[in-house]
């Protein structure tokens, strides 16, 4: 098998280098989602159309997501000769300027550029692969996204893919899995079960036909790392599900995809249409007796659908329902009722690395209960967000100082919530703990598929454990009592909280409901969504207490809790606040400080953010104060 | 109607596991699902009407009454939530006049909430129709209004 293979491979390798060596300037574009989100399209535009007026020959080549998403529109120069300097912040007209100072003449522009990559580049810019972003970073799953060109095939075959099909193809179905086993390798959806055993209980039933799934209805909010490997690495996904066809001796698999990810699903569809035609996918698989077929499904919105039966439900049409306890396990009666593997995009994209490489390449990396990577969606309150990849049993706060940068606007960190509405908030003293599977489920949180929010002093954790209950609450697919009626009541206690009304014995009961939801619900979706409320309860109580007790809200964040107020020595009567109101709240006039009737203000916080911060003469209060100020002329 | 919704379904062959995607491309093509459309998918597969109906409720991608012109969608996924995407909601709300989940009168606009669109470095992001607005602050929201229909 693996003959027809060198061949690709050969010619792959070939057009590849005569690209890469040839004396043409190379030019990177971000054009994932987030880049083109920032405006990177216009950019592509304008590169090109300037290359043609300066009649400069360059390829341009739109990559996938390097993970530097605070830099966004990323373009990356490659000159003969040169190394690979990165442009940040790129607009239409830096990107003109770009092509004239370093492609037309030979001035690379240090004021425009973040850095280089490789190990030499100019003085007067910093190397970017050893700094703070990536030194602490392993790259295996993202080693391609934002490298290559992910419409191309050939640049995945000249960088080492398909060699693990093609190793796989001839080999004993048993011997692959073995050597997934051995690896170690824990399934990247969120919940680490071994995958290996996992394609085993599927290889075991004899069924006339069987299917493989992969899993990229990511629907965590907050979360966008499958997102990106389908847009920056699509036959990485592609190659593991077909290794899987072939492991459990399948002939059809699925994408389900959310339909709110159109990128993905196009670079999807043209990596499939291109495997095809190099016999790696299709009938004969590398003229073997192995066929399979690969089909994308579109997800229509459930969150629920993350959830293997409630998925297969979807796919065969009906509501996405979770198969009611108790059922048998999915690698047994699946889709249509035959073995069906289900596992994430990250998991498969990984699967090929570690046939090509050997199990023991992968126990290299991480610890030894969670070998390898985990790669996360670096976001909320820190400077530098964005897609990253570390080995596992990494220190937290690692991640959130070095690679992220600290906290934005330097403010106080407070929590930082991993594994979505299935997870927890985690403070400051567990910012030493080692990020693996089990260490995190220990602290209260979990690993999750990969959503990594920080969240500062400014964020209120009584609001942020509504805002997760009341995501679980919508989401809930409804079936189950625990879950429906079990949220609904979580909810409700946790409204009557930030909105004033708590009373004692509140938190007791929030976790007492919790309690029941996690043993009575019949999913996973029930049975984790108590989580934030948990974790959140478990290491900030004092805030439940200061809403319950004082009806403060410490974090200035509750609207009822709070109420906004104008410093009459402060206000300079500038009038911004008045005019910016949308209540019309706020009365004054020249030279007379403002102020701002309560019984008419919807505490919209417009007037705290208008007021210049030179003046600062909008305050909120909270708690006892608020009761103070109440009390006095503004009543 | 009937003539786009007949489009919509033909490259089908009336499967039962048909029904998503068969409500998707109808979607596609009027923007919402008409009584219509629904019955006719049941009719195609052979299925009780309310139970195509009841497939299509449960997913929050469909939506059954026209829709705005243009999509103003708020992201409130957790990145959005911490930087103030409640605000910027609320803002829109007062500006368009309607809640979200509905409808301006002129049909001009619909409002929506979305669980991320994945831009969470730019938070908070707005989104009319595939524009998207990066680190709207809630005065920012008759802009972004104002961007997208010259006339508003």
């Amino acid at each position: 098998m693996t003959q027809k293979f060198d061949l690709i491979e050969k010619e792959a390798r070939e057009t590849w280098e005569n690209t890469e060596n040839s004396n043409t300037p190379h030019i990177y574009i971000g054009c994932a989602t987030c880049g083109n989100a920032t405006g990177a399209q216009s950019v592509v535009r304008t590169i090109k159309k300037k290359l043609e007026e300066e009649k400069v020959d360059a390829v341009v080549k739109e990559i996938g997501c390097i993970g530097m998403c605070f830099a966004e529109v990323l373009v990356d120069v490659i000159k003969p000769g040169q190394p690979r300097i990165s442009y940040h912040g790129v607009t239409p007209e830096t990107a003109e300027e770009i092509v004239e100072s370093y492609l037309v003449n030979d001035d690379h522009r240090p004021d425009l550029a973040l850095g280089y990559f490789g190990k030499s580049g100019p003085d007067d810019i910093e190397r970017i692969d050893t700094g703070d972003v990536f030194k602490n970073q392993q790259r295996v799953i993202l080693k391609n996204c934002g490298n290559i060109d992910p419409e191309n095939i050939n640049e995945y075959i000249a960088h080492g893919g398909y060699r693990g099909l093609a190793e796989t193809i001839g080999k004993k179905q048993e011997d692959i899995i073995n050597i997934l086993k051995d690896s170690n390798l824990r399934g990247r959806g969120g919940a680490g079960f071994p995958t290996g055993r996992k394609w085993e209980s599927c290889l075991r039933p004899q069924a006339d036909q069987k299917y493989v799934i992969c899993n990229a209805d990511e629907g965590d909010p907050g979360a966008f790392m499958d997102r990106s490997v389908l847009e920056g690495d699509p036959h990485s996904v592609i190659e593991g599900m077909i290794i899987a066809g072939y492991a459990i001796g399948s002939s059809k698999g699925y994408f389900y995809v959310r339909a709110e990810y159109p990128l993905a699903i196009r670079r999807l569809r043209k990596a499939i249409e291109q495997a095809k035609e190099k016999n790696l996918l299709g009938d004969n698989v590398l003229d073997s007796d192995f066929c399979f077929d690969l089909e994308i499904f579109q997800g229509a919105g459930a969150f629920v659908c993350g959830e293997s039966t409630a998925l297969v439900m979807s796919i065969e049409g009906n509501r996405g329902w979770p198969k009611p306890l108790p059922r048998p396990r999915t690698t047994e009666e699946g889709l249509w009722g035959k073995p069906t593997l289900l596992n994430n995009v990250k998991t498969f994209s990984v699967v090929p690395q570690i046939l090509s490489k050997g199990a023991d390449w992968f126990k290299n990396i991480g610890t030894a209960g969670s070998p390898g990577t985990a790669v996360f969606a670096l976001t909320g309150k820190i400077k530098r967000s964005g897609l990253i990849e570390v080995p596992m049993g990494i220190e937290l706060g690692k991640i959130i100082r070095e690679i992220g940068g600290g906290i934005l606007d330097d403010k106080k960190f407070k929590a930082v919530q991993t594994g979505g509405p299935s997870g927890g908030c985690l403070p400051e003293d567990k910012l030493d703990l080692s990020v693996d599977f089990d260490t995190l489920v220990k602290a209260g949180s979990m690993m999750g598929s990969g959503g990594m929010v920080v969240i500062d002093e400014s964020t209120c954790m009584v609001d942020i454990a509504r805002y997760f209950l009341d995501f679980t609450f919508e989401e809930s697919c409804g079936q189950c009592v625990p879950c429906r009626q079990g949220t609904q009541q979580m909810l409700t206690v946790l409204n009557d909280i930030c909105e004033g009304r708590g009373r004692e014995g509140d938190i007791e009961h929030l976790l007492e409901l919790g309690d029941s939801i996690i043993k009575g619900s019949i999913c996973g979706l029930g049975q984790t969504a108590p989580n934030p409320v948990l974790s959140t309860v478990q290491y900030f109580r004092d805030e439940y207490e200061a809403h319950i007790k004082d009806k403060a809200c410490p974090a200035l964040v509750c609207k009822n809790l709070i109420m906004f107020h104008i410093d009459e020595e402060k206000c300079t009567a500038c009038g911004r606040c008045r005019k910016a109101c949308p209540v019309e709240a706020i009365s004054g006039e020249k030279k007379v400080p403002h102020k701002i009737d309560q019984n008419i203000c919807t505490r919209c916080g417009i007037c705290f953010s208008e007021c210049p911060e030179r003046f600062s003469a909008v305050d909120r209060l909270t708690g006892k104060e608020k009761l103070a100020a109440t009390s006095g002329k503004e009543g | 109607m009937q003539e786009q919704t007949s489009k919509a379904l033909s490259a089908f062959a009336g499967k039962r596991n048909e029904v998503i995607p068969m409500l998707q491309a109808v979607q596609n093509e009027i923007g919402y699902l008409p009584e219509e459309a629904i019955r006719e998918i049941a009719e195609i597969i052979g299925m009780p009407e309310s139970k195509v109906y009841g497939t299509a409720t449960f997913y929050s991608q469909f939506y059954f009454s026209p829709r705005g012109k243009r999509t103003v969608k708020v992201c409130l996924g957790t990145a959005c939530h911490v930087r103030g995407g409640m605000q910027v909601m609320e803002a829109l709300e007062r500006e368009m006049d309607i809640k979200a989940g509905e409808t301006t009168e002129d049909f001009k606009f619909s409002l929506e909430r979305v669980n991320c669109v994945g831009s969470c470095a730019l938070a908070p992001v707005v989104m009319v129709d595939d524009d998207v607005f990066g680190r709207v602050v809630s005065k920012e929201a008759k802009e972004v209004l104002k961007q997208s229909d010259p006339e508003v």
